[in-house]
């Protein structure tokens, strides 16, 4: 994370700062995020992980409060620029939430949602082909391939998310941004997916926000830790957690508060 | 008087009830002033029912004593004539000057006048002991640990209650009086005739066979495509937008005044409608059809109605569709953004879809209104029952028509003024059925959300 240019990483984050109206919620974080690793961003609840991982895909744009400063690049072109085109960056960089949020259609057409609004298939067959390998690469083809017309909410908490992956994976994205992904669910559908996190890895770049301390050490190569809004700590996950440089990380990953 | 009584048992039992309080402050279960309102309730319902029943069942008694006294031998045996001589007396009993009449009544009055005062002073009395009484009762109960609260609590559920109930029973009683007209109706029209006829023409009734022009099918047929077709076509299109619109982009200074705005639409009169629709719609229109090389082209057009109501009811299926699409999680929107969806995408494939049961609910509360609308057909269609796909020609509906039957100068029993008895009957359950259904599937899509 030396190097300001030209960056070898697929995307970058230098002196991103976030306002929501007068209150800053991201404060001067630089940050890389590169293919074959997974990274996890953790902190207290309210320390802007969310905000700062929205940036990456320009959610926040959908906020009109929210005000995002500094330099996002993705292949090197500032995402922020005024060519940028948000509906192609987001065909890039996709996103899973927090809590699963399967549209009201069926399984097939929920996966089928991207592929459609990018014309991504050519054909019927096409498109179902890109269904099921998204479903595959979700881990949840098995679960559902005989009732992909059945209703997408119908399914499981942990299948819903399933669902959700699979609908951002099937635009074929770079990058998935994931914000907490299991916090909803049980400990066998988090296991899952944190199963799923690291067969996804290496053809997605991956970031993954997280409140678990130890998710962020089992799934990801490296980890952000992030206090009120500013980047504490940024490293390699296992030094990390082994040993950390800053006195707050210590005392935030031995349970010292949040 | 009656009124006057019951103020002053309530004061005395407050009064009472006060002195008491004052006497057992500390250990009371109750705070005093619930202790007062039970011995209040004890002193005044009990004689205020009394007066109730007193005031429906007193005429009579007034009557048969009446009837009895020694001034009424007189009277013809003849019940005609005995009862419109006692109503004369009861006139002039109340006003010594209305009186001309018979002197017969001139003689009764007096007799009728101080039987009615005696009556009301025995009620009165009666209403009176019995506050006491109950009053008395009341307070002999009242001990520190006596639950004064929990009873006037029950006591104001019963009488919320009997409130809600009334529009209940409101409702029923309108029910069970249009059914009963309907079915004395359909003693002397068939109900076929009258439900798959198409031929309406309520001014020349063939009295043996009335059915023959009772045909209601081009009401039904006007209703429908004035109230369900065209004012939809203007409703459901606008209304859709303009919520979409409010929930979707406009801001929140935008949406604060707006909203307010659209739903005051909803509060105009339908007379101003009517005016709008008769004066200024009504003509545009047939100078539309002119254009379009009708010169006989009626002012009367099912265009000008269906046009109107559906402005009228733009708020309705704005208003529904707008809370529906409030109610789509915001999680919905931004998932479909993410996947890099733009606005109207989102729009059109996730949210209006995820809303759709709520916004069907409201186009189907919207229609209900819409048929059930009088004033604008009154004012802007005729009465010609023709069935016609044709907007810009007359069409009329249930509702013009049950008004049209109902001032006109029928008796009260000719299969004419029964008609609209059942026309109000058809278009009561009609209504009732859509609203029906439009309630399930609002709870259905509030079940899934939850
Ligand atoms: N839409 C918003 N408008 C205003 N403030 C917000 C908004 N979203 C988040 N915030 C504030 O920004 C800060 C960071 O929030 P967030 O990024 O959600 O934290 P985290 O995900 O780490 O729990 C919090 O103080 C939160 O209150
Ligand atoms: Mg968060």
């Amino acid at each position: 994370m030396t190097a300001l240019s030209p960056a070898p990483h697929k995307m970058s984050a230098r002196g991103v700062s976030v306002f929501y109206g007068d209150k800053q919620a991201v404060k001067d974080v630089s940050i890389d995020v590169d293919m074959d690793k997974v990274t996890a961003f953790i902190g207290p609840s309210g320390c802007g992980k969310s905000t700062f991982l929205r940036t990456f895909n320009r959610m926040n744009d959908t906020i009109a409060s929210a005000r995002v400063t500094g330099e996002i690049t993705l292949d090197g072109a500032d995402i922020y620029a005024d060519d940028m085109d948000v509906v192609q960056l987001r065909a890039r960089v996709g996103m899973v939430f927090q809590k699963p949020n399967p549209f009201p259609k069926s399984i097939f057409e929920n996966v089928a949602y991207g592929p459609r609004i990018h014309g991504l298939a050519a054909s019927k067959s096409d498109l179902e082909a890109i269904v099921e390998r998204s479903l595959k690469r979700a881990g949840l083809w098995e679960e559902v391939k005989d009732r992909l017309s059945d209703s997408g909410t119908a399914l499981s908490g942990g299948q819903q998310q399933r669902l959700c992956i699979a609908r951002a994976i099937a635009v074929d994205p770079e990058v998935i941004l994931m914000d907490e992904p299991a916090s909803a669910l049980d400990p066998i559908a988090t296991a899952k997916i944190e199963e799923l996190i690291h067969e996804l890895r290496g053809r997605y770049a991956i970031v993954i926000v997280t409140h678990n301390m130890q998710q962020a050490a089992r799934v990801s190569q490296r980890t952000a830790f992030f206090h009120l809004g500013q980047l504490v700590e940024y490293g390699e996950t296992d030094n990390l957690f082994t040993a950390p440089r800053e006195e707050r990380t210590k005392d935030y990953i031995t349970g010292r508060y949040g | 008087m009656i009124l006057g009584l019951g103020l002053i048992g309530w004061l005395t039992a407050r009064a009472r009830a006060a002195r008491f309080d004052r006497g057992g402050r500390k250990r009371l279960h109750s705070l005093p002033a619930q202790h007062g309102w039970y011995v209040g309730m004890w002193t005044i319902l009990p004689p205020l029912l009394f007066l109730a029943i007193w005031s429906a069942v007193s005429p009579s008694l007034v009557r048969q004593t009446v009837l009895q006294s020694p001034a009424a031998a007189g009277l013809s045996d003849f019940a005609f004539e005995r009862d419109s001589v006692l109503a004369q007396a009861r006139a002039i009993a109340e006003d010594p000057f209305a009186g001309d009449g018979d002197p017969l009544a001139q003689q009764l009055a007096p007799v009728v006048g101080a039987t009615r005062t005696r009556y009301a002073w025995i009620g009165s009395a009666a209403a009176i002991l019995l506050a006491f009484a109950g009053g008395a009762f009341a307070i002999s109960r009242i001990r520190p640990d006596f639950r004064a609260r929990s009873k006037v609590e029950r006591t104001l559920m019963m009488g919320l209650l009997v409130a809600s109930l009334i529009a209940i029973f409101t409702t029923l009683g309108i029910f069970v009086s249009l059914f009963w007209e309907s079915t004395r109706f359909f003693e002397q029209v068939p109900i076929t005739q009258f439900l798959f006829g198409t031929h309406w023409s309520p001014q020349v009734i063939d009295a043996k066979n009335p059915g023959a022009s009772l045909g209601a099918v081009p009401l039904f047929w006007g209703t429908f495509f004035i109230g369900a077709v065209i004012a939809m076509l203007v409703a459901i299109p606008f209304g859709l937008m303009s919520a979409v619109y409010l929930t979707q982009y406009a801001s929140a200074t935008t949406r604060r005044w707006m909203k307010p705005t659209l739903e005051m639409l909803a509060g105009v009169p339908t007379v101003v409608y009517g005016y709008f629709a008769a004066l200024t719609v009504a003509p545009a229109v047939r100078k539309l059809a002119v254009l379009l090389g009708d010169p006989f082209a009626s002012s009367e057009s099912a265009l000008a109605a269906g046009l109107v109501m559906g402005v009228m009811i733009i708020p309705f299926v704005s208003s529904m569709a707008d809370d529906s699409l409030a109610a789509v999680p915001t999680a919905m929107r931004d998932g479909s953004l993410a996947m890099g969806a733009t606005t109207s995408e989102t729009i059109s494939r996730v949210l209006v879809p995820a809303a759709l049961p709520g916004v069907v609910a409201g186009v189907l509360l919207a229609v209900s209104r819409a048929i059930g609308e009088t004033m604008i057909v009154v004012m802007a269609a005729s009465g010609a029952a023709t069935i016609t796909l044709n907007p810009l020609q007359s069409a009329t509906t249930v509702t013009k028509q049950i008004v049209d039957l109902l001032t006109g100068e029928a008796e009260f029993d000719s299969p004419k003024t029964l008609a609209a008895f059942a026309l109000g009957l058809t278009l009561f359950i009609i209504t009732l059925l859509l609203n029906i259904v439009a309630l399930r599937v609002v709870k259905k899509y509030r079940e899934a959300y939850d």
